[in-house]
């Protein structure tokens, strides 16, 4: 290998470049998210400190939803638990690749794992040079989305107060067309679609129910029914795998 | 900030940062139950499907309105069609926003 290593500065401006087409995607969210905080009931401070705490964009706009329909603090939490639970699979997956670094590392790498920072580093992670300083792109993914997270729910929310009423314009519905783009295209076989059926018959059945616990009802059918139609149809995907299936999972999910 | 604001977002600061972390603290000494990996895969669809298809289908969260005049059905059907057919989810959210706000201002 006559190649130099690029250097950490050079992996760490290559992490933040890679991530680019992930800023402009998540730029509407960003914006979407802090413009409709304020008719949902969140503060700018609150929907600032979101953004800077909690940094996961689906479970974001899901709690904006809960509060909107006044969903007590345990049901919150637990549905943010259950929508990014995916990252446990990313984490895994990432492991072997942060196994060697401190804690000072690890734990702001974790803190920064999104959708869109795990496409982006496990290619780079994967390949096959063994250049020392791969976290460092890891690292510039992770600031690069993060930054830009926070800059576009802060242009979110001073558009949001600059317009008046736009509670009343019912941009609430930009939050239902956002979800629906994002599971339509996941429909792609019966136990997918069989889950989102079973997942909307609960949903209304159970509407009236106290603290908006007919959503994790709902939720909980949606996934035994999905499963279980899966295995009946096949195929133990075996233990082999677990990359190949989070890999699997990242495409199948829409970033948000 | 109210208090309500700053708990809620404590509690999702914590299980999203606990769960973002839980591999690399732990390490190799967990493993993901198969089962639990292929529940997984259907948590998305559950929980949007079921946030998503009591609001278009009672927008007033009371009546139902499964009629051609609800701007939020309409508007929905828009943008699953869009996303189904392009699979580009921001013409999705555009196109059914469109219709959306066509409708309303059609039939409001």
């Amino acid at each position: 290998m006559t190649q130099p290593h690029p250097s950490r500065r050079t992996e760490l401006w290559h992490g933040a470049r890679d991530s680019l087409p992930m800023l402009v995607g998540a730029a509407p969210f960003g914006v979407i998210f802090g413009t409709l905080a304020a008719p949902s009931g969140l503060s700018v401070f609150g929907a600032l400190g979101m953004s800077l705490f909690v940094f996961a964009g689906s479970s974001q706009f899901i709690a904006l939803t809960l509060l909107a329909s006044g969903a007590g603090l345990a049901v919150i939490v637990l549905t943010t638990l259950v929508v990014n639970l995916r990252h446990a699979l990313y984490s895994a997956t990432l492991l072997p690749y942060v196994a060697g670094l401190g804690q000072r590392w690890r734990i702001p790498l974790a803190f920064w794992l999104t959708d869109e920072t795990f496409a982006v580093v496990q290619h780079r992670y994967g390949q096959a040079d063994d250049a020392p300083h791969k976290h460092w792109y890891h690292l510039g993914s992770s600031l690069a989305m993060y930054c830009n997270w926070l800059f576009w729910t802060l242009a979110g929310v001073l558009l949001g107060r600059s317009v008046e009423g736009l509670d009343k314009l019912g941009l609430e519905f930009a939050m239902a067309a956002t979800f629906t783009g994002i599971v339509v295209p996941m429909l792609r076989n019966v136990p997918m679609v069989a889950a989102a059926l079973a997942a909307a018959t609960v949903a209304l059945l159970a509407r009236n129910l106290d603290y908006k616990l007919g959503l994790m009802l709902a939720a909980l059918a949606g996934v035994v029914v999905g499963v279980c139609l899966e295995s009946r149809k096949t195929v133990a995907d075996g233990e082999g795998a677990p990359r190949k299936a989070a890999e699997d999972m990242g495409n199948r999910y829409e970033p948000l | 900030m109210s208090r309500y604001e700053l708990a809620v977002i404590a509690g999702m600061t914590a299980v999203t940062f606990l769960i973002r972390y839980s591999f690399f603290a732990l390490g190799d000494k967990v493993r993901f139950p198969p089962l639990v990996k292929r529940a997984l895969h259907y948590v998305p669809v559950a929980v949007l499907t079921a946030i998503t298809v009591p609001m278009v289908l009672l927008p007033d969260g009371q009546h139902w309105q499964l009629d051609w005049r609800n701007a939020w059905l309409m508007g929905a059907l828009t943008s699953g069609l869009i996303a189904w057919r392009y699979k580009q989810l921001l013409a999705a959210i555009g196109g059914g926003l469109a219709v959306y706000f066509l409708w309303r201002f059609l039939f409001l």
